[in-house]
């Protein structure tokens, strides 16, 4: 088995088998992270470079950590800001790190398109660590991950995706991905942050947390940006808690268990309330474990690709 | 010199002439004869053998960028006009948002000089608040008298609602129409329309709504004012639909579309490529629809390119870093004659008034006529030639174009003006 790209720069046209194939793989890997030596020999030789043009802690040190265990040479290559303000243009830095004949590169990137635009510019098999707010497939490829260990299975669940849809790149891969492997998928939140034609993709809208958690199986719940652009789209923090945060007596009153996701960092308080975050503290942190499988496996999967 | 243009289909629907088949003879630049020649005429005449190409009134295009003063190195007032003449227009109106804006006569000046002994001729279009800013009022009348043909915040729409109204007010007094970019700027700055494309890419929308509010509020103060107003390159539905409504209503509101918003939907953004990033940004299907029915039943008045040089290293960049523009007027007959009358949305007549009658008139300009003893100031065109686009052959300083390689039908062959020539290439004195 194989996958049917060389690149991963999204969910969006990925097949079913592909996921599937990612996801069990990662569980081979998954299964290696609990060995005392946690390192295999399979990508030896290969280098890979972690092209992060936005800051990012736990992406980066997840892909970094699913490098070396996979016994890759990795190379991080951190640029704060645009290519804008480093004077040197993105096509003139990758074609730099070409020239150092590496195998594959890994983009965050504060430009939605940018992992696109590497793969006409560069021979190497291109990761999506998160472009604008388009796509993060790695981050919905170990939410899937996370909740088929938790529930056993995918297809046929409902899960609702909850907060700032409109600015998150782990709501639209998570819509592709869920949509594919068959997951009724709905969204909650203020209409400020709900894009205006997500309709169109086959997601319900609703703006009732209540109603989200009596509908569903699973929430992912998103993080508020509390900077300065993103807090015009809704009143105040105060009011965002009140109406679509998640505390324990909202889901007390709600008298449902309910899994829930959450791709962190965890605004406590204003999304999620800290008893229920520590309350789902195993999932959460699991995801955080299944994230190095999950990226153990895409690059393993795209690494020994002919 | 005597140039002879043989067997040719005379059109200018201004004159209503549509004459097949026929001869013109210019001597020393101005028309000396038409139908039948003068055996004793074509002695040391320079014959162009045309064969049923069509000779009209010089093409002109009223919303063109040429950067200069500020941004030599992607256009000059030189190369601007020379990539006019390779488009086939021989008149243009330049826009101010140069650097310094166009808002003093020095300015103007500056640019007519520079153009004086083009064939292309330039009319500069002055800002109309200083700097664009939209604070104070420009010295419009001096500009006037420096040879500005209308005013206009372009890139910007004109900020507020009270120097939108002075600004109306004192341009009547002139007699000269104001040019709107029409964008809410608390609405803007977004990088691509919103659309189901916007959220399936990732890309920053600007909503339609943004255009319509401004064209919506520049349609009432015309109104409220009596005075002229012109939309700039008029890209969705609801604002074809205004303009119509205004013009029913006597309201004195013009419009212009470009090729790319009647040719290229917001679906061409799904390469992210920065050369299909403009603003207004491609919109969609229905937008698309809804100006196709304003071209035909005249609620736009004229096509015009928003020709928009940048350099490759501004423009090769990350979609959403990069600036908006595209480069127009070496496509903008071909895509027009593909689009439109291959397509029979307009008639060949309709075109004509489009790309070069109707331009002149909302800018009060002087038309030229097919006419003994008149100036030549005359466009060849050869609506048939089947050509491919390359950008490599454009005389503009710039080559950020989304339509490189595109195959077309119809071209221009040649353009006369000002006693000059431009034919395959070649700029000559006649």
């Amino acid at each position: 088995m194989a996958l049917s790209n060389r690149h991963l720069l999204g969910l969006k046209d990925v097949p079913k088998e592909d996921i599937q194939l990612i996801l069990d793989t990662a569980t081979t890997f998954r299964e290696i992270l609990e060995r005392p030596i946690k390192k295999v020999p399979t990508l030896q030789g290969k280098t890979v470079v972690n092209l992060f043009y936005e800051s990012s802690t736990r992406t980066r040190i997840s892909f970094e950590l699913a490098e070396k265990r996979l016994s890759a040479d990795s190379i991080n290559f951190g640029i704060s800001g645009s290519s804008v303000s480093k004077g040197e243009s993105l096509k003139d830095t990758v074609k730099n790190i070409e020239a150092m004949k590496v195998d594959m590169i890994v983009v965050r990137h504060s430009a939605a398109g940018v992992p696109l635009m590497l793969t006409k510019i560069s021979e190497a098999n291109v990761i999506n660590a998160g472009d604008g707010i388009h796509e993060h497939p790695t981050q919905a490829l170990l939410d899937m991950y996370s909740i088929r260990e938790k529930l056993g299975k995918i297809a046929g669940l409902k899960i609702c995706i909850v907060g700032d849809v409109a600015h998150s790149r782990v709501a639209l891969s998570n819509i592709y991905g869920l949509k594919t492997m068959g997951v009724k998928v709905s969204v909650c939140g203020p209409s400020t942050m709900i894009p205006r034609y997500l309709n169109e993709l086959g997601v319900e809208v609703i703006h009732d947390i209540d109603e989200a958690i009596q509908e569903n199986d699973v929430l992912n719940v998103l993080r508020i940006q509390l900077e300065r652009k993103a807090r015009e789209y809704f009143p105040s923090i105060r009011e965002y808690s009140r109406y679509f945060g998640i505390d324990k007596q909202r889901l007390e009153k709600n008298g449902k268990d309910i899994l829930i996701l959450h791709p962190g960092p965890i605004n406590r308080g204003v999304e999620l309330s800290s008893d229920v975050a520590d309350g789902n503290s195993q999932i959460i942190l699991q995801q955080v474990t299944n994230g190095v499988a999950i990226r153990m496996a895409v690059l393993y999967l795209l690494g020994t690709l002919n | 010199m005597k140039l002879l243009l043989k067997n040719v289909n005379l059109l200018n629907p201004h004159q209503k002439l549509n004459q097949a088949n026929t001869n013109i003879l210019i001597e020393d630049g101005i028309i000396k004869q038409i139908g039948k020649i003068d055996e004793k005429e074509l002695k040391d005449c320079k014959v162009f053998e045309l064969d049923g190409k069509y000779v009209v009134p010089g093409l002109f295009d009223m919303h063109v960028h040429l950067r200069e003063p500020g941004r030599e190195d992607e256009e000059t007032v030189v190369t601007g006009c020379n990539s006019a003449a390779n488009g086939g227009f021989t008149g243009i109106a330049c826009m101010p948002n140069t650097e310094p804006a166009i808002d003093s006569a020095e300015v103007v000046s500056f640019i007519k000089k520079e153009a004086a002994n083009h064939l292309v001729d330039v009319y500069p279009v002055g800002a109309a608040s200083v700097g664009r800013k939209g604070e104070v009022l420009s010295p419009m009348a001096e500009l006037k008298d420096a040879g500005v043909v209308a005013f206009s915040d372009d890139g910007v729409a004109i900020k507020t609602s009270s120097i939108l109204k002075r600004s109306l007010e004192y341009a009547k007094m002139l007699d000269l129409p104001i040019i709107e970019h029409c964008e809410d700027e608390t609405l803007a700055g977004g990088s691509m329309n919103e659309s189901l494309n916007s959220t399936l890419l990732g890309l920053t929308p600007i909503p339609s709504v943004a255009e319509d509010l401004i064209v919506m509020r520049d349609i009432l103060m015309a109104e409220y004012t009596n005075a002229k107003v012109h939309i700039a390159h008029i890209s969705t539905k609801r604002s074809v639909e205004m303009v119509r409504e205004a013009k029913r209503r006597g309201i004195k509101v013009t419009a212009e579309v470009t090729p790319h918003h009647f040719v290229l939907t917001d679906d061409a953004v799904k390469t992210y490529d920065p050369n299909v990033k403009m603003n207004p940004p491609l919109r969609t299907k229905s937008d698309v629809d809804e100006i196709i029915s304003g071209l035909k039943d005249g609620t736009i008045d004229c096509i015009a390119s928003d020709h928009a040089p940048h350099s490759i290293e501004e423009k090769e960049m990350e979609f959403e870093y990069a600036p908006n523009g595209i480069i127009g007027l070496e496509t903008q007959v071909g895509l027009t004659l593909t689009e439109l009358y291959h397509k029979k949305v307009l008639s060949l007549e309709s075109l004509i008034e489009k790309l070069s009658i109707n331009p002149r008139k909302i800018l009060n300009l002087p038309m030229p006529k097919i006419e003994i003893g008149e100036l030549a100031n005359l466009t060849i065109l050869d609506i048939d030639l089947i050509w491919t686009v390359d950008k490599s052959k454009f005389l503009s300083k710039s080559i950020n174009t989304p339509f490189d390689k595109k195959l077309l039908t119809g071209k221009y062959v040649g353009v006369i003006n000002k006693k000059k020539m431009f034919f395959e290439g070649q700029f000559t004195e006649i």
